[in-house]
């Protein structure tokens, strides 16, 4: 990694780094990144220019798998803890865990300075809205980490995906501290 | 030739079978405790009474301290029985509520030790010379929280503002540059620092014990979870200590033994160039009041799962870690005790004296 300082702009780093397939580890893919953090207006997102080289694992089958399964569900769903306080995820709360992360690093990018290192959590509540068009919604209140302060802090986002168009974060905002409880 | 039959491959066997389960003498840990899982405060509380009565031997729990809510904080001394002066590795664990991988990592490094101090020629050999104290869970009153209202909670439950926020970082709470950088007075922060130095009772528990024996400590480690770091002094300077060199290259071998197990990279370094500025922390003040190895480990993961790491990871993260601290304890050993040199303890000097004394005599 390298540091550049752009005279009024902001700082610019160039990144080096290896993506992790979080259900594989062994499966990974470099990648080379500039990341510009602008000086003048804190509330504006880095920008964020990257090349993968390489190609991401195809995931369509387990995609299909679990659009088609939250389709046939009779009631929508609802669910809570995930993880649960010890780390577990059952088996069909997976992908909605999975579906968080991605989420997640969207409002994580967007709400990133130079100072501060957001994790992921823990999903509090996750509800599926239906909808009428093919589009999966759920709405979630997600716990993220930051790392230098060491709070936890709320965060709502609802977030819509489709396996062949992806994910889309329509909606999110920072919540109280307490108003996860 | 005659014909045979083996009605009974193993006698030997059957006769143990039948035999009502009578230990090895040296049987060292309570049957059936699951180090593979989290424990509540009460099942912790039950295994350290547990763990001295099946080894009387070597273990002894002693008091520590209470804690703001008047729980009662114990350690464990492991401890070779011995009539030479020995020195003493310290190691907490659960500072931080939150961080559940790290009384898990006090309990089965304790396990550990118990279970193979006689097989294992490096173990035997730095217990002849050292005293390992575990403290498993310094803020009990955190972890019960965590374990009963907030799965997330960080500090200890001392109120504040008439009781309308609760909880002081004990982590910042130690009378190291207290309150300078790195910290909030605000006692809604989760790094909030408290009234004053050492203001909490868990971390006067912890202070006051080890100045009383700060001479006799070489070591001081403390276990926290995550990010994968091995972390030297001093978190409130970037000034390097002035045995940093050997702090770093010690921290180095011990992350090296770590990775050798499963390849987990843990990143060495001092806190406030690696990670971040903090004042106020246990190890900061360990090594300033003159403990020369003082260290804090940040264990698994790099933020994946976080202080919520599954309890398949608990095994492996024990394992590599306790080759780790090993390899710290390993090294003191051999600096303050190299092998050979023999030490010239009070009771063999004064023999030597009489010896001197009877020779002269006879001579003159």
């Amino acid at each position: 990694m390298d540091q550049e300082d752009i005279d009024d702009v902001g700082h610019k780093y160039h990144l080096e780094l290896v993506l992790e397939d979080v259900l594989d580890k062994d499966s990974t893919v470099n990648c080379t990144a500039e990341v510009l953090y602008h000086l003048a207006n804190k509330s504006i997102a880095p920008d964020v220019q990257f090349t993968i080289e390489g190609e991401l694992k195809n995931t369509d089958e387990a995609d299909n798998i679990f659009y088609n399964r939250i389709k046939s569900l009779e009631k929508e769903l609802v669910a809570a803890n995930i993880p649960d306080s010890h780390g577990n995820v059952s088996p069909e709360m997976e992908p909605i865990h999975l579906l968080a992360w991605v989420a997640s690093g969207y409002v994580i990018w967007q709400n990133s300075t130079e100072n501060t290192k957001f994790q992921l959590a823990q999903i509090k509540h996750v509800k599926q809205v239906k909808r009428s068009d093919e589009y999966l919604q759920f709405d979630y209140m997600i716990l993220l980490h930051e790392m230098v302060s060491q709070e936890i802090i709320p965060w709502q986002m609802t977030v819509l995906w489709h396996p062949q168009h992806g994910v889309q974060i329509t909606q999110d905002s920072r919540q109280p501290k307490h108003a996860s409880e | 030739m005659i014909s045979y039959k083996v009605l009974i491959p193993d006698v030997q066997e059957l006769v143990d079978q039948s035999m009502p389960r009578e230990r090895s003498s040296h049987r060292q840990v309570p049957e059936g405790y699951v180090y593979t899982q989290y424990h509540p405060m009460e099942e912790i509380y039950q295994w350290m009474t547990q763990i001295q009565k099946s080894n009387s031997e070597l273990v002894t729990q002693h008091y520590l301290g209470k804690t703001i809510e008047n729980r009662t904080m114990y350690y464990l001394q492991i401890s070779q029985p011995s009539d030479k002066t020995k020195k003493i590795i310290w190691m907490d664990c659960g500072i931080h509520a939150r961080e559940w991988i790290s009384p898990a990592f006090c309990q089965w490094f304790v396990k550990e030790i118990l279970q193979n101090y006689k097989s294992d020629p490096k173990i035997s050999r730095f217990l002849q010379n050292l005293d390992l104290y575990v403290l498993p869970v310094l803020n009990i009153d955190g972890y019960i929280y965590s374990w009963e209202k907030d799965r997330l909670w960080r500090k200890n439950r001392s109120p504040h503002m008439n009781g309308t926020c609760y909880g002081t970082d004990l982590n910042r709470n130690f009378n190291s540059s207290w309150g300078s950088i790195g910290v909030s007075y605000n006692c809604s922060s989760e790094i909030f620092c408290g009234s004053g130095p050492e203001s909490e009772p868990e971390t006067r528990a912890v202070a006051q014990f080890i100045e009383r024996k700060k001479s006799d400590i070489l070591c001081y480690l403390t276990i926290h979870s995550y990010g994968q770091y091995i972390l030297t002094p001093y978190g409130s300077t970037t000034k390097p200590p002035s045995n940093s060199e050997e702090l770093m290259h010690v921290a180095e071998e011990a992350a090296a033994a770590l990775m050798g197990k499963y390849g987990t990279s843990y990143k060495v370094g001092s806190t406030s160039l690696i990670l971040y500025s903090n004042s106020g922390s246990s190890r900061d003040w360990a090594h300033m009041i003159g403990i020369p190895f003082s260290y804090t480990f940040e264990l698994r993961d790099k933020g994946t799962h976080g202080f919520v790491l599954p309890p398949d990871q608990i095994q492996p993260t024990c394992e590599e870690t306790t080759l780790a601290v090993t390899t710290i304890i390993d090294y003191v050993d051999q600096k303050y005790f190299p092998a050979g040199a023999v030490m010239l303890t009070s009771s063999s000097l004064g023999l030597s004296l009489c010896l001197i004394v009877v020779l002269t005599w006879t001579i003159s």
